[in-house]
């Protein structure tokens, strides 16, 4: 095993670290979504997703 | 009166909110332009993959430990300017990678053309619609610590299929944010234009690293 393997493991873990206590309070504070929500969210996902395959398409 | 006092209120706020709109805006513009200067001096030195570990490590550990201590006070710009000055610096060798492929010059410019596209467009979205999408906190850093283990994973199992499927689901994740991140600054969940700036500079980051990768995959180098 190589050293960016190693190094690249070591700073993954440190992320994990730092977010895990950041993610267990957001999950317990963030608010309910309301009704449209969701869909107000998905729609411009899917439009990403959609501009991201045409440009691995084209490249 | 009351209706008086109310609507000052609310002017307040608007403005409160439109100055840290401008100030996030103008600094992540200037640290883009520092972070691109910082990263054709990385390419232009042939620095070693090892320089990008370093990089982003001690760009987390400013993000950790002094920008905390450092956000609302002047000394945070310059701390804002070190993670983003940092963090374009350990582009080098990537950028290097892509650039000795024969269409190299042509993937990193749709990167980047991309991720400016896709950036502007959630912003704008955002911004526009004035939606508040902090209901997405809880999913989104989940999600990231989902991407996140299973990319810890793939470090050892090193499965191509799954890095790709990972660098899809970042794209999509750091979108999600930029959502979340912009909302946040509409909608009073952030008032710091410091914290804002290294928030969305993070978002556009992950997202342009990412596209770079898809995009490799794509034009089959």
């Amino acid at each position: 095993m190589d050293w960016m393997k190693i190094g690249s493991a070591i700073l993954l873990g440190m992320l994990l670290i730092l977010l895990f206590p950041q993610a267990r309070h957001m999950l317990k504070h963030s608010p309910d979504a309301e009704p449209g929500d969701w869909r107000a969210f998905i729609l411009p996902l899917l439009a990403v997703g959609g501009f991201v395959a045409l440009l691995m398409w084209l490249v | 009166m009351a209706t008086i006092l109310s609507n000052s209120r609310s002017q307040t706020g608007v403005l409160a909110t439109n100055k840290l709109l401008r100030n996030t805006y103008m600094l992540l513009s200037m640290t883009l332009l520092f972070s691109a200067l910082t990263a054709t001096a990385s390419v232009f030195m042939q620095m070693p993959p090892i320089t990008y570990l370093l990089s982003l490590g001690g760009a987390m550990l400013l993000m950790w430990l002094a920008l905390p201590r450092t956000a609302n006070s002047s000394a945070g710009l310059a701390v804002v300017f070190a993670i983003t000055g940092l963090m374009g610096f350990g582009l080098g060798p990537i950028l290097n990678n892509y650039l000795s492929l024969a269409n190299g010059p042509q993937i990193i410019a749709t990167a980047l053309g991309g991720t400016g596209v896709i950036f502007l467009g959630l912003s704008g979205y955002a911004l526009t619609t004035r939606r508040d999408f902090s209901f997405l906190g809880g999913f989104l850093f989940v999600g990231l610590l989902v991407v996140l283990g299973a990319a810890l994973l793939n470090i050892f199992l090193a499965i191509p299929a799954m890095s790709l499927a990972l660098s899809a689901a970042i794209v999509m994740l750091m979108s999600g944010f930029i959502l979340y991140d912009t909302s946040r600054m509409v909608n009073g969940g952030v008032d710091n234009y410091i914290v804002a700036t290294v928030q969305l500079y993070v978002n556009i980051f992950n997202l342009f690293i990412s596209l770079l990768h898809l995009l490799g995959f794509a034009s089959n180098d």
